[in-house]
């Protein structure tokens, strides 16, 4: 994968197909940019996981934090690393032990490395680096443009509606 | 389609509007409504602590005006647009982002009058000090640099015509200062020019010009160019420190590239309250279907009248970077290579007198203070927009007392020299 500049469809398919995310490094500050992820993906229905030791056995924003990978109770299917581009590659190691493997391994906007993404994808999984599902599952569902954020997506077509008034989902399938 | 670029054309058409989500509705509803209902109070809570995105209120967020937002920021190559209720109100929200009592800002002295009015006097009264530099000299721009400068402000065709400015020149000095380059791109749009690529670090619009193009619909733009780092230096505290206005929040950090923008929205906009009405947003974003087609006519019209004028005895000199002979020329062929845009300036051997007469006898041109209408336009700068200048600040702004300054409609072409013909005999 050319981790430079990655096609929509690749981001779409992640999104679409990974249910249980690990959030590493999720902070129960309510103003810190992973409690926003971690409250975003849980209102998309996906069940995120905070992974955090200091916070072990106490919630964030409603789901039980771990202190670590290997003490979630059920498989993972994307680890999103909130920590820097150091830090991450020993993250990406505990996740390559994990059984099963996770389908995904995905840093944060202004994390990459390029070993530890090089390690992932020699045993199978799909890397992503230097973005943020929260502005990506945005982006490709339609809601970043409320805020006039350019999506780079052109569609004629009519966005997913969730339950609710304004809440957009990733339809399955779908291909702009 | 998602993985091959769209070209201008189809962003133009259809950068951020899919087909309403409710109704099916293929051109873009008009949200005429203040509020939005939320859910419950959890994505209300949600909402205001802007951890997720979605409308709460017209002055903030409009579905209508975000279609508009977006199309902008696709056009310029931007990651971001915000629009607000003018081309004053977009300088308004870019500075109060970037500026505190005591700092400062370099402006070229080639502008649109009313904004050298609004830098003058109604910035410093908050504290904003414009400092003056020329346009045709890059180095005076250095030279202006103090510990306080925090930004450097330039027009890419400058008002009122016929002046080309070397972006990527002075993008080198900001760039040197460690400040942004907010360029305006009135006058040239994106389709003539894309002041991202040559360095441009925030771009603002009047809408009410080219974009919108009918003349009908006042409306300004800020877009946020995703290069600038606001954290590096400390000097922009209202990107890199946590805002008290939302509990803490750091507005760079959390939202990254488009964190710009974001600030002028919610820190800005917010408070400052020159929100778009969704009815102009919805009439600029019918403008901006037709924009390549009305910018290509523009400059094709403007330049067949500046050639005709070129000729013309009343005539003491026409400013078009169109013109092969005029000393803009080069850069016009650099930077507005599909055309030097359909606003410029003449002068009449009559001085002044000949002036009024001119704006006086017109019949197809109307004779009025704006720019970029469908409309031929024609206006004496020196009676009117630029009046409140100092002489010394008219000519620098080439709006001496013998200018005339023509924004060139689409009509057909014979019948706007036919009309000058007939208000410059005698």
């Amino acid at each position: 994968m050319n981790h430079d500049d990655y096609p929509d469809a690749y981001i779409r398919s992640i999104l679409d197909e990974v249910k249980t995310i690990a959030v590493v490094g999720a902070s129960a500050n309510r103003v810190r940019p992973s409690y926003f992820v971690l409250t975003y993906l849980l209102s998309k229905g996906y069940d995120a996981i905070p992974v955090n030791p200091g916070r072990a056995g106490k919630p964030i924003a409603g789901a039980m934090t771990y202190a670590s990978m290997a003490d979630i109770d059920r498989p993972i299917d994307m680890v999103d690393i909130f920590r820097n581009s150091e830090a991450a590659a020993g993250v990406v190691h505990e996740a390559l032990e994990l059984d099963p493997l996770p389908k995904v391994i995905w840093m944060q906007l202004g994390v990459r490395n390029d070993e530890a993404a090089a390690l992932a994808e020699a045993a199978g999984v799909r890397v992503v680096m230097d973005r943020c599902p929260k502005i990506e599952y945005a982006r490709l569902c339609g809601e970043i443009g409320w805020a006039g954020v350019s999506s780079g997506v052109i569609s004629s077509r009519k966005p997913a509606m969730r339950e609710g008034y304004q809440r957009f989902g990733i339809a399955a399938g779908r291909r702009d | 389609m998602s993985d091959n670029k769209p070209g201008f054309s189809t962003l133009a058409i259809h950068a951020g509007a899919s087909a309403d989500p409710a109704t099916g509705a293929r051109a873009t509803p008009i949200y005429q409504t203040t509020s939005f209902v939320f859910d419950d109070v959890d994505q209300a809570a949600a909402l205001f602590g802007l951890q997720a995105f979605g409308n709460i209120y017209t002055r903030i967020t409009n579905p209508t005006t975000a279609v508009l937002e977006e199309r902008i920021a696709s056009l310029e190559g931007g990651t971001a647009g915000l629009a607000v209720a003018s081309g004053h109100a977009a300088q308004l929200g870019v500075l109060h982002t970037l500026m505190q009592p005591g700092d400062e800002f370099i402006a070229s002295n080639k502008l649109y009058g009313g904004s050298i009015n609004q830098f003058n006097h109604s910035f410093k009264n908050f504290g904003w000090n414009v400092v003056w530099a020329d346009t045709d000299d890059p180095a005076s721009f250095e030279a202006a640099v103090t510990e306080r400068t925090r930004a450097i402000f330039v027009e890419s065709l400058a008002n009122p015509g016929g002046i080309v400015t070397d972006l990527e020149a002075i993008s080198k000095m900001a760039k040197k200062a460690g400040v942004p380059l907010i360029v305006d791109n009135t006058m040239a749009t994106p389709y003539l020019c894309r002041p991202i690529e040559h360095g441009a670090d925030i771009v603002v619009h009047s809408l009410t010009k080219f974009i919108g193009g009918h003349g009908n619909s006042m409306g300004g733009m800020i877009v946020d160019g995703g290069s600038f780092d606001w954290t590096a230096s400390g000097r922009y505290p209202m990107l890199s420190e946590p805002r008290p206005e939302y509990q803490g929040i750091v507005i760079h950090e959390t939202f990254g590239n488009f964190g710009f923008a974001i600030a002028c929205r919610v820190l800005g906009l917010r408070d400052l309250g020159a929100a778009l009405s969704p009815f102009n947003a919805f009439l600029i974003l019918t403008g901006v279907e037709t924009l390549p087609l009305r910018m290509a006519k523009h400059c094709e019209n403007a330049l067949a009248v500046a050639e005709w004028l070129n000729g013309h005895k009343a005539v003491e000199w026409v400013r078009y970077a169109g013109l092969k002979d005029d000393p803009y020329h080069e850069l016009a062929n650099k930077y507005v290579p599909k055309g030097a845009g359909a606003v410029f300036t003449f002068g009449l051997k009559g001085g002044y007198e000949a002036g009024v007469k001119a704006v006086s006898s017109v019949n197809l041109f109307s004779h009025l203070a704006n720019i970029g209408d469908t409309r031929s336009l024609i206006i004496h700068p020196a009676s009117t927009t630029h009046r409140q200048l100092t002489d010394e600040q008219k000519s620098a702004a080439g709006a001496g007392p013998e200018v005339v300054r023509l924004s060139i409609g689409l009509e057909d072409v014979d019948d706007i020299i036919a009309d000058l013909d007939q208000a410059l005999a005698g």
